[in-house]
């Protein structure tokens, strides 16, 4: 047990008081030979009481909660250990948490059968069995510690970590009760608490990585060290798709440090003692590669096929009424909308430590989808599943990106070539060169007005399909879920609509999710035409939205407070404008508003952005707060500068100097207002990433009347001055 | 004539007269002196020169084959910057220079028999290079520099031949040019060819030493100096009256290389000028970036001490000429942004802060490297900011060892942006902000060969 | 080639090539992962660590270059009263998402505090417009500076 502990606690995190004062579990050694322990996932938890796979508390009474899903820094450790502790009613302040193993069984997202965080899913899909998982293991500590003092359950109460039988004035400790409460049955359906007695739910709570985020201490996926470990890094094929065709490493490996160079069929990777030596190396290296087909594949020549396949019939997502009669009746309006691909670029660049034994595989990674990295290792390794651990970190960054394990699977090919353990990191300019993007949508729309409302509406969305490759099985009848998701739910009252999907895959670009996913696109279209038809219908962009929103109560009241808070409708200077934007997406209620200036050379300054939010019972409304006023920024900067295009089959964008990121100067204030609400609780992490581009593109058709109809903005076509 | 009355005799010799002094000034400017003119005509054929050889290979390459003789020449003649594209393959030609009545291509140079120049015997090499006439008889345009080529040896041009000849032959089809009418009439090279390739091999200087007629022979034969350094004149020739004292090529401008104090070299130290070449760097005196920047990549860093040093020896010999770049050279900036020069400047300031100043710092003076160090340098102190917006827009890649590269920005910053950061860098480190707008900056961008 | 140089207080010796950026000989070599690797070109600021005091990006930094000066990276900032201002008020705001560029944030804003102790608005821009942060927590690094400036 000691031991076992003190290999838990290398990655737990000691909660601490709530205000300020933040205390580390385990001072931070200066190390020379730096050495991560390895953890062991917590799969025999014996001599502890652990009624689930949630939940394990220890006769000391130390409680750990062990956390089904990655912690990217939106804040989901602090909100699934607070909805546990909730029903527990564990002592906050000194519950461990850890990082969940790779496992579906235990730890697959309730919506997907399989364990991924991503969609926003983590706290509305978990909601309910997170707390079933809690209220059960109180349940329990207070039926033993009843048993013990031969009282009625019901006469005893749980707080703090404790159990006290109020009326003889006797109470037990968690710790104290969990052998014996390990021995009776788990039940089934536990008694929840009625919400209003939530003493942790819905009140802003420190977050609990953050401390160790803020001193150097927290090891993510990049920061692994194992024993006598090597560094490397690697290079693929400049154009996507191309193969090694010769590897010449004479000047590589003559370098010091550079200690063996690895050549796969797709990949060459040097292996060095730090990665400075691995990365000379690599640039030493003179590779001849097979470019393929890929190698003839310009921007240009995707976009032709995108829009040529979005003339044809798509797969009916959703149909309502009758789309023909309602578009023939009063004025018709089309239009077309255009998204690029788009990077992740997570700050903290891909990077994947194996350790290879003749019988067993060790990974040390940051991953969106611990078992999926499992599955890549083992077969990469050709080892069966249960001969490898994941060992899963905090993660700098994901937005989709770490929902592959291509990574993963790299890093084990690598390793079977190489003696010892390594770790291999990714260049920024490989990260960004060989991501899976954010696909490029085009998006027709065709809607009829009539007496200020929209009366028909025909919608169709032309893309890659992200879902047929990642999770095939949820791609049915030709239609991608997620390419449609906030365009078969639109919020607003239309009696004849028609979505449509038209999958058209990309040659040379492998797609991914992408921060805010399928309604990034969705709403971007919608919301753009919905300003465009409000000036058709001589409305506001407010007034034009309210009059449809009645079947969407929850986001009429959120367009109506962000409508009062942005001050919409004061008056601006010259070519300032604000936009606006509704979204029914990831479960959550959201009107933005984005005030800007376009100057006349076409620049555009954020001036300030005003959120609405009903996410239902906002679980941490701090984080809540926090992942609006990032998510905006994220989505933001997309629209602003964010595209990757292909010249002759190379990515042509590599690192910070040429795909730009909003910076600090940039930034606006950003206002986030939370609707209190008792309402099952919404996803709120990708939100603000779909919220900020309709809202900033709308501000700008304000400003200057130009209706932008692609991304990122055309900065000549907003000029008032031609340069 | 008969009928002549004498006041119109008189206008006409007057007429006539002016046309005369018309046509010889012209004459005058168009026709000026050769490039070693300056250097007095104490020359002799190279068969009759005593001193050491200055043409040829250093000593230590003296007994080597003709492929390895003729590689060192052709990087010495840097013959791959201009016949290389970015990321292409080696001397396979492709490299576009805008010009303002079209575009001009490089050719394929390798050995591919179809479409390169894998056909061409060795007088019809000497004929391209020496005279600039291709192998079908088609005249070069004087962006092939072979009026200062003209000055090779035979044995030299043909080493390079030899060294070309045992690269990898590459088939890349040659692009066409796109060159407006008059210009795209080959034909009329011959008189520009006629009037100013002198077609003649070097002649050593009996009055100079023999260090300086090798540094001569690198410099004019081989280099090419002159062809971005020198002034053009309206005839397009070099105006080596005022020799090396800065020009405008491709979007970049050549600096004053003269000996003048003030506005060229006459104020670095041999030991700097030797660094420059040699690395790309001289403390204090800037990086090389841009065309420069390649040619010490692909050519002066592989040269031979001993040649550079010879660059060096000629180099001081050239006349001063003063230009009219500003001869001030600012000192490094205050450490507070809201200090020192252009702080108005919000939009500079801003892209400055963003992507700059981590390596460069505020003061200009680079806390990471002396190489990022901007303070100090030409380029910061030239008021039209030509190479500040260049190197903004295109960065500096740098493939000596040891060096560092400086990542381009032109993709994600727009026009007026990098005008702004232009006029703030100028107006911050150098001795007067440049006023560049955003216009300027898409025409620097459109005359870089790429 | 063998270099002594003081990190946090300490002396540590390093057997690496002159040229080899400070960022790889911190994380690589002496096992000080908190400051992070982002870009590589200085664009991002991950890597930031104070040389005598000063912000310096560590990923273009040679560690031949560094002689006696003093290195502090996040490690030890925190025993800076700046550093430690910082921290606390980052904590306090609740600045952190992914935590993977604060370190460098972090940086920036102490050696910002520990030089201007009132800073203003351009001030924070000028300071802070070279850190990337990825989550997007901008608003909130600007709200925290200016609290522990004492002026929020």
């Amino acid at each position: 047990m000691s031991s076992k502990h003190a290999i838990f606690s290398r990655r737990s995190v000691l909660q601490s008081g709530l205000a300020g004062g933040l205390v580390l579990a385990f001072p931070w050694p200066l190390r020379a030979a730096p050495v991560n322990e390895p953890e062991q996932p917590p799969d025999h938890p014996d001599g502890q009481f652990a009624p689930n796979a949630f939940i394990r508390i220890d006769n000391s009474g130390k409680t750990t909660l062990v956390m089904p899903q990655a912690e990217m820094g939106q804040g989901v450790y602090t909100a699934i250990a607070m909805i546990l502790a909730e029903e527990l009613d564990a002592d906050f302040a000194q519950v461990m948490i850890e990082h969940g193993p790779p496992s579906d069984k235990l730890y697959g997202n309730p919506l997907f059968g399989v364990q991924v965080t991503g969609n926003s899913n983590s706290i509305r899909a978990f909601w309910d069995k997170l707390r079933n998982a809690g209220a059960a293991a109180r349940t329990m500590l207070i039926a033993a510690a009843a048993a013990q003092w031969q009282v009625d359950a019901a006469s005893c109460t749980a707080a703090n970590g404790k159990v006290t039988h109020a009326s003889s004035n006797r109470s037990l400790t968690y710790g104290e009760v969990a052998d014996a409460a390990a021995k009776l049955p788990v039940p089934e359906k536990p008694k929840l608490k009625d919400p209003r007695d939530f003493t942790l739910i819905g009140k802003p709570l420190k977050r609990s990585d953050t401390p160790n985020k803020s001193d150097g201490k927290t090891i993510y996926g990049i920061d692994a060290m194992v024993p006598d470990m090597k560094f490397a890094t690697l290079v693929q094929c400049p154009v996507l798709g191309g193969k090694v065709k010769h590897a010449d490493d004479s000047a590589a490996k003559n370098l010091p440090g550079v200690r063996q160079v690895v050549v796969l069929d797709d990949l060459v990777a040097v292996v060095g003692d730090h990665m400075w030596a691995a990365w000379q190396g690599l640039n030493a290296l003179k590779v001849t590669w097979d470019e393929g087909q890929n190698a003839k594949i310009n921007s240009a020549d995707i976009w032709n096929e995108l829009r040529a396949a979005s003339q044809k019939d798509g797969v009916v997502a959703k149909s309502e009424g009758d789309v023909n009669k309602g578009l023939a009746q009063g004025e018709s309006f089309d239009a077309a909308y255009e998204l690029p691909f788009l990077a992740h670029a997570t700050m903290e660049p891909m990077n994947c430590t194996v350790r290879l034994s003749p019988d067993g595989c060790e990974i040390w990674t940051g991953s969106q989808v611990q078992s999926r990295a499992q599955q890549y290792a083992a077969k990469a390794a050709g080892l069966p599943i249960d001969k490898v651990k994941v060992y899963n970190h905090y993660i700098g960054g994901g937005f989709g990106r770490r929902l592959e394990a291509d990574m993963v699977a790299s890093a084990v090919r690598i390793a079977k070539e190489v003696s010892a353990p390594i770790k291999v990191v990714w260049t920024r300019e490989e990260d960004m060169q060989h991501d899976v993007y954010r696909p490029a949508y085009r998006d027709t729309i065709s809607a009829s007005l009539s007496n200020g409302k929209i009366v028909g509406w025909k919608y169709k969305v032309t893309g890659s399909s992200v879902l047929a490759r990642w999770f095939p099985v949820a791609f049915k009848n030709g239609l991608d879920g997620d390419a449609v998701d906030s365009a078969v739910d639109m919020p607003y009252d239309i009696p004849n609509k028609r979505v449509e999907y038209v999958r058209a895959e990309t040659p040379a670009v492998t797609t991914g999710f992408w921060r805010g996913v399928g309604p990034n696109n969705n709403v971007f279209a919608i919301e753009s035409f919905m300003d465009e038809l409000a000036r058709k219908a001589n409305m506001d962009p407010v007034a034009f939205r309210l009059g449809m929103l009645d079947g969407t109560p929850r986001l009429k009241a959120a367009l109506k407070l962000v409508a009062e808070k942005s001050g919409w409708g004061s008056p601006l200077p010259p070519r300032v404008g604000r936009g606006v934007s509704v979204q029914p997406s990831f479960g959550s209620f959201i009107a933005t508003v984005v005030e800007a200036e376009v100057d006349d050379m076409g620049e555009v300054h954020l001036r300030r952005v005003t959120c609405a939010v009903d996410t239902g019972i906002a679980v941490n409304p701090d984080t809540i707060m926090a992942q609006l006023q990032g998510g905006l920024i994220f989505g933001l900067t997309a629209a602003l500068w964010g595209e990757v295009t292909i010249e002759k089959g190379r990515v042509q964008q590599s690192n910070f100097n040429n795909y730009r990121m909003l910076r600090i100067d940039e930034t606006p204030p950003i206002d986030v207002h939370v609707i209190k609400s008792g309402e099952h609780p919404g996803g709120i992490g990708e939100t603000g990433a779909t919220a900020g581009p309709p809202a900033l593109r709308n501000a700008i058709y304000a400003a200057t009347g130009v209706p932008l109809r692609r991304l990122p903005i055309d900065r000549s076509a907003i000029a008032s001055k031609k340069a | 004539m008969r009928h002549m009355s004498p006041a119109r005799r008189v206008a006409i010799i007057v007429v006539a007269a002016v046309a005369i002094v018309a046509i010889g000034v012209a004459a005058w400017l168009v026709f000026g002196p050769g490039p070693l003119a300056f250097a007095g005509n104490s020359t002799v054929a190279l068969a009759d020169y005593h001193e050491a050889n200055p043409t040829g290979v250093p000593a230590d390459l003296a007994k080597a084959d003709a492929i390895r003789r003729g590689e060192y020449l052709a990087k010495a003649a840097d013959c791959m910057v201009c016949h290389t594209t970015p990321g292409g393959e080696a001397y396979a030609g492709g490299l576009a220079f805008p010009l303002p009545f079209g575009t001009l291509y490089s050719t394929n140079i390798t050995s591919d028999k179809e479409t390169g120049i894998g056909n061409y015997t060795d007088q019809d090499f000497l004929n391209a290079v020496q005279r600039g006439i291709r192998k079908d008889g088609a005249r070069l345009y004087p962006a092939m520099t072979y009026t200062s080529y003209t000055f090779m040896t035979d044995a030299d041009a043909l080493a390079i031949k030899a060294y070309l000849f045992s690269l990898p032959a590459v088939h890349r089809p040659n692009q066409d040019d796109t060159l407006l009418f008059p210009f795209n009439q080959r034909w009329g090279m011959i008189f520009w060819s006629w009037a100013f390739n002198p077609n003649t091999r070097f002649a050593p200087n009996t009055a100079k030493c023999a260090e300086w007629n090798r540094g001569a022979y690198i410099a004019e034969a081989l280099a090419h100096c002159g062809d971005c350094h020198t002034p053009r004149n309206l005839a397009f020739a070099l105006d080596n009256r005022r020799k090396f004292s800065g020009a405008v090529a491709a979007g970049w401008r050549a600096y004053n290389i003269t000996a003048d104090k003030a506005t060229g070299i006459g104020a670095w130290s041999d030991d700097e000028i030797f660094a420059y070449l040699a690395k790309g760097h001289a403390m204090g005196r800037g990086t090389a970036s841009g065309p420069m920047g390649e040619a010490v990549d692909r050519s002066f860093s592989q040269m031979a001490p001993a040649d550079i040093r010879a660059l060096v020896t000629y180099l001081r010999s050239i006349p001063a000429v003063a230009s009219s770049e500003p001869a001030t050279i600012a000192a490094p900036a205050p450490t507070s942004p809201k200090e020192g020069g252009a702080v108005a400047d919000a939009l500079g300031r801003r892209v400055f802060a963003q992507a700059c100043a981590s390596c460069h710092s505020w003061t200009g003076v680079s806390a990471l490297s002396p190489v990022a160090t901007i303070s100090g340098s030409r380029a910061v102190n030239d008021p039209t900011a030509t190479n500040v917006a260049q190197i903004v827009i295109s960065g500096t890649q740098r493939f000596s060892p040891g060096a560092m590269s400086m990542p381009a920005f032109g993709s994600t910053y727009t026009d007026s942006e990098i005008a702004a950061v232009a006029n703030y860098v100028t107006g911050r480190f150098g001795s007067a902000a440049s006023k560049l707008t955003a216009k300027d900056v898409a025409d620097l961008r459109g005359q870089t060969a790429r | 080639m063998t270099f002594s140089i003081s990190i946090n207080g300490t002396k540590h010796d390093v057997d690496v090539a002159d040229d080899t950026p400070l960022l790889w000989v911190l994380r690589d070599v002496l096992g000080m992962t908190g400051t992070k690797y982002g870009c590589g070109i200085a664009q991002c600021g991950a890597c930031t660590v104070h040389v005598d005091g000063n912000p310096l990006r560590s990923c273009l930094l040679p560690v031949g270059t560094i002689g006696s000066r003093a290195v502090t990276t996040i490690e030890g900032i925190g025993a800076t009263e700046a550093g430690a201002k910082v921290q606390k008020a980052w904590l306090d705001r609740e600045v952190i998402q992914c935590g993977y560029c604060q370190s460098g944030q972090i940086m920036s804003a102490a050696a910002l505090l520990a030089a201007n102790p009132h800073p203003d608005d351009a001030d924070i821009d000028a300071a802070m417009a070279g850190n990337i942060c990825r989550c997007g927590t901008y608003v909130r690094i600007r709200e925290a500076i200016k609290s522990a400036a004492g002026e929020a």
